[in-house]
């Protein structure tokens, strides 16, 4: 549910629930970790770009985890980088998301096998949305973006934070799918 | 300089027998390993040849052979012309004198030589692993490698499930 929004000639009005409010306001300004381990890199660079302008969305790109909404694994992860990784979504301020990007990410892809390289990043940090592809179209990473606006619009967050630590069993914590 | 002549070359500069071949690619030359660091000091210095460009350094595991087989490419540009030197070391006991006070290059090299393999290069300046973490056990490019189950929580393996999410 999205709130009432009322465009008028002196401003409008929007009339919902202050979690709706509260998520409209969050929904509109997804930043996301400028972050990325190998070459879907590039694609989530080209998605910042002025073609697929993910600003008109409200999705800026921060360069530091403390300012950012998103973590995107963009890339090949390897073991060595894991803790990296894990360590910059530890930094990162709840309410907080994770989208795989690109095979590698999903499941380690090409390198599955490989001693060096983890099998998805779903092994070691909770995935919100999954991006097939090699690597994916910044259309896509975009789409998936969008599905983290979608989550976060159900999400009664203002309840949430006042109970203190995020309830892992909360059905709208977990991944979908 | 022809291959017969790099090798008569570096057997008067060394002063030692020097075993070679042909090799499927790029001909090689078998170093003692007491001679690598010498040889390649040699190889550097003298004008004729002034390899001054290490290309790689790596080693190759041989099992069978109870050996693993150091290589480095060179390549000499004032000459216009590359060389492939081999040494041959003990599987169980991997010990090396480092080429890095030859060639700075090596150190990365040697490094990633002791990540996958094993290696020890005495002498290296910093000699830690470059593509595996820190606390990793083992050395994968050893052909009787076991990967572990999982390293610091994630499993190494992904199950591989069909569309309908059945285990296959």
């Amino acid at each position: 549910m999205s709130p009432i929004i009322e465009p008028g000639p002196e401003g409008g009005f929007a009339i919902g629930k202050i979690d709706q409010l509260l998520n409209l306001a969050r929904k509109n300004s997804l930043w996301y970790l400028l972050f990325g381990t190998a070459c879907c890199a590039i694609e989530l660079m080209q998605t910042g770009g002025p073609r697929t302008d993910a600003d008109r969305l409200g999705m800026v790109f921060r360069a530091t985890p403390r300012q950012s909404d998103v973590l995107i694994l963009a890339g090949t992860i390897t073991y060595k980088m894991s803790s990296r990784i894990r360590m910059l979504y530890e930094q990162m301020a709840e309410p907080k998301y994770v989208i795989a990007m690109g095979s590698c990410a999903n499941t380690g892809g090409l390198f599955q096998e490989s001693y060096s390289v983890v099998s998805g990043g779903d092994l070691f940090l909770p995935v919100d949305v999954y991006i097939p592809g090699c690597p994916p179209r910044p259309e896509a990473l975009l789409e998936g973006l969008m599905l983290i606006q979608q989550k976060l619009e159900r999400e009664p967050w203002l309840k949430k934070a006042w109970s203190g630590t995020p309830n892992q069993s909360d059905p709208w914590l977990k991944p979908r799918g | 300089m022809n291959p017969d002549q790099l090798h008569k070359r570096l057997q008067e500069g060394l002063g030692i027998e020097i075993e070679w071949s042909e090799g499927p690619v790029d001909p090689f030359y078998l170093i003692p390993s007491d001679f690598w660091v010498k040889a390649g000091l040699f190889v550097r210095d003298a004008t004729d040849l002034s390899f001054e460009f290490l290309r790689s350094l790596c080693g190759v595991d041989y099992p069978d052979e109870k050996s693993i087989l150091v290589v480095a490419h060179l390549f000499s540009y004032q000459h216009k012309m590359p060389l492939v030197l081999k040494t041959k070391i003990d599987r169980d006991q991997p010990k090396i004198e480092s080429l890095a006070s030859v060639w700075p290059a090596a150190c990365w090299h040697e490094r990633e030589t002791y990540d996958l393999l094993g290696v020890v290069f005495t002498g290296n300046p910093d000699l830690r692993r470059i593509l595996l973490p820190e606390d990793w056990v083992g050395h994968p490019l050893r052909k009787d490698y076991q990967p572990p189950n999982q390293y610091h929580g994630i499993p190494t393996t992904r199950p591989v499930v069909d569309c309908d999410g059945e285990q296959l």
